[in-house]
């Protein structure tokens, strides 16, 4: 028989509001559109990394919703940095920022490709982006679904575990397209490794989607 | 001089999305990369299409490259002396 994962801790960023484990940590007092919430949400978590504002939308919108997790509870610290797993699932891919790029290149008489936009048209930057600042070398993949597929991503994550292929796992959806965006993401780990199970979810799809809708 | 030199670091401001930094805190001779700006190899090859895009001007091998973009200086003396 399998062992218990349990969801220690997840992290929703949508409609200029962030909420770890349920609760808001975070709103623009007005609408605002979401290179500038993002922004504004990087500086009040006083998150001190520079490469951020060089990201492309997606990643600073994954990048943002892992630290969030992270700072409550970085799992680096205590596992080893190839126990450490992203999985992470959307239904647009890097589309928004290949439009971007396209830009750069549609009109013959300015031609300029930008290769700083290029970097991220592949939707797994996002998760490098997230690897590199903390130091995670397990596996990482990217999956693109037209929708949020919790069976397949619970089924997947479960796999890596009992195959003993990570230890913990981020896992998640990290969507962005145009104005709309929306992210989830969730900390997994067997429940032995937890101190306090206290305020844990237990992992089964039905909780996953319930903290997603919450 | 003077004037090209405030131009351009707001221009790579601009196209490095360096967004904490202002035309103050860039020293106009500090290098650009590793140390200085710890700008990157992607950065490098966004201080070439600014310069193709912004000055006309192409850079034609990687050892022309390093000596053009070694520092703000640099970048502002190579414009001044080929922009046509």
């Amino acid at each position: 028989m399998s062992e218990q994962l349990i969801i220690s801790n997840y992290c929703k960023i949508a409609d200029n509001t962030v909420s770890l484990n349920g609760k808001l940590i975070f709103k623009c007092d007005i609408e605002k559109k979401f290179p500038e919430f993002i922004k504004e949400a990087y500086k009040n978590f006083q998150i001190n990394y520079p490469k951020f504002f060089k990201m492309d939308s997606l990643s600073k919108l994954g990048f943002l919703t892992a630290e969030m997790i992270i700072k409550k509870e970085n799992p680096v610290g205590n596992f080893k940095n190839e126990d450490v797993s992203i999985i992470i699932t959307n239904s647009s891919s890097s589309l928004d920022t290949d439009i971007e790029y396209s830009k750069t290149i549609n009109d013959a008489d300015n031609y300029f490709p930008s290769p700083s936009v290029f970097v991220y048209t592949l939707p797994n930057i996002m998760i490098g982006e997230i690897c590199i600042k903390n130091k995670i070398n397990g596996e990482n993949t990217f999956f693109i679904s037209e929708k949020f597929d919790i069976d397949f991503l619970y089924k997947y994550v479960s796999n890596i575990f009992e195959t003993n292929k990570t230890q913990c796992c981020i896992f998640g959806r990290v969507e962005l397209m145009g104005e709309k965006y929306e992210s989830v993401l969730y900390l997994v780990k067997k429940a032995k490794d937890c101190i306090n199970t206290n305020e844990s979810v237990i992992f089964e799809p039905e909780n996953i989607k319930k903290l997603y809708i919450s | 001089m003077e004037e090209l030199i405030l131009k351009l670091k707001s221009e790579i401001i601009e196209a490095l999305n360096l967004e904490e930094m202002s035309v103050d805190d860039i020293d106009s001779e500090a290098p650009l990369f590793i140390e200085g700006l710890g700008l990157d190899s992607i950065d490098a090859l966004e201080l070439t299409v600014l310069l193709e895009k912004k000055y006309a001007l192409k850079i034609q091998t990687a050892d022309e490259g390093k000596k053009i973009l070694y520092s703000v200086k640099s970048m502002a003396e190579y414009i001044s002396q080929n922009k046509k």
